[in-house]
């Protein structure tokens, strides 16, 4: 996109709820069972039948708003009214003018901030597959529907438009996503349909003029269609608009294997929901108990999380660029208790961190399940010299295996004794006897040469020297 | 046909060994058998069903085992309600044939109290209607009078306690489609307070409205089967999670020391006959010990306009649903948009296709304030219009409907008169409050005349109380001549 | 409050269409007039001052009504498609869709 254009995007995300049971009767939320086994008289829009609010759906979408610091209010459920298949009631149970959660922000990582301007609950349709070798609606002759994931509980999450860039866009996402499952609340799988993303989009010249018309695009199933289709979208209005045509506000469908947005096309003109108060179902009114309850059990979020460790690293001297990507790889894979129990234990938070990023990372699951006390010791090994980096690798690859254990017996069980200070100074010696132009330049002041004679040193004690140590002789040795 | 034996005593004797439910069912079959043919209150009569449930009760007796309060008593349900594997048709082709897989919260209470489901009754299509002729499947008529309507929408249920088909049926009220079709066929009805009798499995009309309630030949009969229907169903959102008054004990309490309002709004469009027998109850009130004075709620005039505005609005909403995808009836088309329409064009009949359109339309955008939102106002004015009244009086008198029983096809072209019909009964459904039609004596046409007592919310024990003073006191009403074969 | 214009034949076409209703030509001029006599009946309530007087959606004030998140027996599939009109492959069929969901 061209420098004289800015563009204007908002995120609408809905996020299936991780309840057992679906948001207004007892059918079993579950994923991949066979079609139309979990159905009851409610998700089937049967002649009689009548919707019950599930505790856990609210408690969740509570957990939501306040981790994206919003105001939990009272509220109430309308109905939207619209005929599809897929839609069993045809009208769907949603949250308008009075939805649970409203005025909140998501603060991306590099801090710019994103207000929330809601997060409501609603129930989901059921899903439709369409006969034909696209499997897609134009073309095909007939569908079929399957109403298992009709009535699963979601909350939409609707940002403001403040989003400036594409990369905001999915900075946006990345958050919300590691948010909502820090959270509890989802599992967050974009590819499962689980977190469904649309985007709107428009475009202005500057940031003074008012907001152009914009687009929604739809069928995003991964954050980097996300950018793409945003680019795309962006480039496209830029074009109708500067070949004097007018964008039109429409719906626009994703196509990933093209890399273009297509309008849909509806049958309806502007559609009317003729949006009412559901009479079915009574006032929502959280108490100031219950949603400090929610709140308590909330877990700590993404960024508390990063801003942990960062605060670490500032009072050891300060975060480098890669420290700070190695933080988000460690709070992206849970491990920054880890970090975190290790700097208590006295490690150093430089060596923590990198450890955990570089190979407790590796494997992170079984990272995760590992008794923290045993971490520390290890890395209390490696920091005081008593093991080297590698042989500290090789213990902690062992304690995944057994999924536990006592370093310092590993150690001795695979022979990775702290080498003797005479022995090390007998290999130094050895070293610098060797090489006598080297010594004489690292004496004279060259210190790059210690990394010279401590590679000598490591690969005649096939690593097992502690670095340090070496380094330590070294200068001693110089004086 | 002799006075109908009470459900009360049927379901004692039958407890007690006394007399064989299959004996009740068979003789109401019998009844059935000789008089449907003139009356069409039944859209189905479910014998085999009813003589399997009625060999239980027996087997239960003879086992030592209590089989319940409504042993061995028939009772009509009508056909809105959910019946597992039953037809449940609403009156309407849309629904022709289909098999509920569920029961309602209500014909599991009434099967757990060891009644018999003697049949499904005739009704309007989807219980919009007055008279029982928006039925796609005939008009029912009125026991005392063939040529008659028997009011509406429940019809079927009110004919067939009026004929003896049943001692009890079932029906559901949204504007005083029991109330009304009770007063035109001479049997007591009554709408419960909103929330004290379960929607589930109730086939919604006007959601905020809707309430299931009894029809009976007697308050007593009433009242004991409102005890056995009644109570919290944690299906059902809107119900009410408090005690639900029994009322079936306090029937003899009398009406000393009480105060009855007769409501002059409702006299004020009522025909002369019907006003007579409203001042008549008073009368009879006032000389059993109540204080009766004269009210006005001005606020209930509005009830009609507002109900005309909120039933049909929600009624919208919740007929979307028959699309001819997942049940019922489908017409064929090229796509589905064409499939539903075609489907709901060749299902619904005219009554239902008004409503529809009107209820889209006062919800649609741009009028939903001026209508749909301006109803929910009125709706609080009729609230506090009552409130003030109950604060003088505990229960208010006056007629349940305007005339007596009109004459089939005397209000089928013009809808207007039609809607008409439900003034004095609509307040109740827009306040929630609990009313009850009990029959008092004739018009100047020999068609059975009833009075309402209207109460506030919950107050059913307070109503039954003085229902059962009105109909101690009321004039004899000579019975349909029409079972066992008898001239209509 | 502003009052909505009388109903026109257009608007009675609009609300079927939206309702999947088909009118005849002869339906959609009887039904304009009925519900035209009804709709000029309830203007009374249009034309109300009721500024200031809250909205009743439920007669009962009832709040906070939940249940806990524990599953329930479904329905018997056979039993449920046996009532469908049309059925393959487990699942409701239905003809062509043409437009996607709102």
């Amino acid at each position: 996109m061209s420098a004289e254009w800015a563009m204007v995007i908002g995120l609408e995300v809905h996020c299936e709820l991780k309840t057992t049971t679906k948001l207004f009767c007892g059918c079993p939320n579950m994923f991949g069972d066979e079609p139309n086994t979990n159905v009851c008289p409610n998700c089937l829009g049967l002649p009689g039948s009548l919707p019950v609010l599930n505790q856990r759906a609210v408690e969740l979408a509570m957990a939501i708003g306040t981790a994206l610091h919003c105001e939990i209010r009272p509220s109430t459920f309308h109905r939207k009214n619209y005929f599809y298949p897929d839609q069993a009631k045809d009208y769907q149970i949603s949250q308008y003018d009075e939805p649970i959660n409203v005025d909140g922000h998501l603060d991306l990582p590099d801090g710019f901030r994103v207000g929330i301007e809601r997060a409501h609950m609603e129930e989901d349709t059921g899903k439709t597959t369409h006969s034909g070798a696209s499997g897609r609606i134009h073309g095909s002759d007939y569908s079929l529907v399957d109403y298992n994931r009709s009535g699963v509980p979601l909350v939409e999450i609707v940002s403001c438009p403040d989003m400036r860039t594409a990369d905001q866009a999915r900075a946006y996402v990345t958050e919300l996503r590691a948010i909502l499952v820090a959270s509890g609340a989802s599992d967050g799988k974009m590819e499962e349909g689980s977190m469904r993303v649309d985007a709107n989009v428009s475009v202005r010249r500057s940031a003074d003029d008012p907001f152009g018309t914009r687009c929604e695009i739809k069928n995003l199933n991964s954050v980097r269609s996300l950018g793409r289709a945003i680019e795309y979208e962006a480039d496209r209005q830029i074009a109708l608009i500067e070949a004097g045509e007018r964008v039109v506000q429409q719906t626009r469908h994703w196509d990933e294997g093209a890399g273009i947005t297509q309008a849909l096309r509806s049958k309806e003109d502007a559609y009317d929901y003729r949006y009412f108060l559901e009479p079915d179902l009574v006032p929502l009114v959280p108490d100031a108990e219950w949603i400090r309850a929610v709140a308590d059990t909330l877990g700590m979020m993404p960024a508390e999380r990063r801003a942990r460790i960062v605060d670490l690293l500032d009072e050891a001297g300060g975060a480098t660029d890669s420290a700070l990507l190695q933080v988000a790889t460690v709070v992206d894979l849970g491990l920054d208790d880890l970090v975190v129990e290790a700097v208590a234990g006295g490690v150093g938070s430089a060596l923590a961190l990198a450890r955990t990023a570089n190979e407790a990372a590796t494997d992170a699951e079984a990272a995760r399940a590992l008794d923290s006390k045993s971490y520390v010791e290890l890395l209390t090994l490696e920091a005081s010299g008593s093991l080297s980096a590698t042989q500290a690798k090789a213990v902690l690859a062992e304690l995944f295996v057994q999924g536990g254990g006592d370093p310092a017996a590993i150690a001795r069980e695979k022979g990775f004794e702290a080498m003797s200070e005479d022995s090390l100074a007998a290999m130094v010696a050895e070293a610098v006897v060797a090489h006598p132009d080297e010594w004489s330049r690292y004496c004279d002041g060259d210190d790059k040469l210690a990394g010279f004679f401590t590679g000598l040193v490591m690969k005649a004690t096939k690593g097992q020297a502690n670095g340090k140590a070496v380094a330590s002789e070294l200068r001693r040795r110089r004086g | 046909m002799s006075a109908p034996r009470p459900a009360l005593e049927t379901a004692t004797l039958v407890r007690a060994g006394e007399e064989s439910a299959v004996d009740v069912l068979e003789h109401h079959l019998a009844a059935i058998e000789a008089g449907e043919e003139s009356i069409h209150a039944f859209n189905l009569v479910t014998a085999d069903q009813a003589r399997h449930q009625a060999r239980a009760v027996d087997a239960s007796v003879a086992a030592g085992r209590d089989p319940g309060p409504l042993a061995g008593v028939p009772v009509a349900l009508k056909d809105n309600l959910c019946t597992r594997g039953v037809p449940t048709t609403c009156s309407s082709r849309i629904l022709e044939g289909w098999l509920p897989p569920y029961d309602a919260t209500v014909v599991t209470r009434l099967a757990a109290a060891g009644a018999l489901m003697i049949g499904k009754t005739n009704m309007d299509e989807f219980a919009m209607g007055s008279s029982t002729e928006s039925s796609a499947f005939g008009a029912t008529r009125n026991p005392h009078d063939t040529s008659r309507v028997p009011g509406g929408s429940s019809g079927g249920s009110a004919a067939a306690v009026a004929a003896g088909f049943a001692p009890l049926a079932l029906g559901s009220d949204t504007g005083g489609s029991i109330r009304q079709p009770a007063a035109l066929c001479g049997v007591v009805g009554m709408k419960p307070t909103y929330g004290t009798v379960s929607r589930y499995g109730l086939v919604a009309f006007a959601s905020s409205l809707d309430q299931i309630g009894p029809f009976a030949t007697s308050v007593a009969d009433a009242a004991l089967l409102f005890d056995v229907i009644g109570g919290h169903d944690p299906l059902d959102s809107t119900s009410l999670n408090r005690p639900t008054p029994r009322v079936l004990s306090v029937l003899d309490d009398g009406v000393d020391g009480m105060t009855v309002g007769v409501l002059t709004e409702f006299l004020d469009g009522a025909a002369p006959d019907v006003v007579a027998r409203v001042r008549q109850a008073a009368e009879a009130l006032a000389a059993a010990g109540a204080r009766v004075e004269e009210v006005s709620v001005p606020e209930v005039t509005l009830g009609l306009s507002a109900y005309y505005l909120i039933a049909p609005g929600e009624a919208s909403s919740n007929l979307a649903r028959y699309d001819g995808v997942r049940y019922g009836v489908r017409v064929d088309a090229e796509d589905t948009v064409a499939m539903n329409t075609a489907t709901r064009s060749q299902g619904f009949g005219a009554e239902v296709k008004r409503r529809i359109m009107l209820g889209t339309y006062v919800l649609s955008a741009g009028y939903m304030d001026a209508y749909y939102n301006q109803a929910l106002r009125v709706r609080t004015r009729i609230i506090d219009g009552f409130a003030l009244a109950y604060a003088r009086c505990d229960v208010l008198l006056g007629p349940t409907a305007p005339t007596t029983a009109f004459a089939l096809g005397a209000k089928v072209d013009d809808p207007l008169t039609m809607y008409l019909s439900d003034v004095c009964t609509i307040p109740s459904n827009l306040a929630g409050h609990p009313a009850i039609s009990v029959p008092f004596g004739s018009g100047d046409d020999g068609l059975p005349i009833g009075v309402q007592l209207l109460g506030p919310a919950l107050s059913e024990g307070t109503l039954l109380q003085v229902a059962a003073v009105v109909e101690a006191t009321a004039p004899a009403l000579a019975p349909p001549g029409i079972s066992s074969g008898e001239a209509a | 409050m502003a009052e909505p214009d009388r109903l026109t034949r257009q608007d009675v076409a609009h609300v079927a269409n939206l309702a999947r209703l088909h009118l005849s030509e002869e339906e959609l001029d009887l039904y304009t007039e009925q519900l035209s006599v009804v709709l000029d009946h309830a203007a009374d309530v249009a034309s109300l001052d009721l500024h200031g007087v809250a909205m009743t959606a439920h007669a009962m004030a009832v709040t906070n009504v939940l249940r806990t998140d524990e599953p329930h027996s479904c329905l018997d599939r056979d039993e449920v498609l046996a009532q469908a009109p049309s059925v393959e492959d487990h699942r409701f069929r239905v003809p062509r869709i043409l437009g996607e969901a709102p």
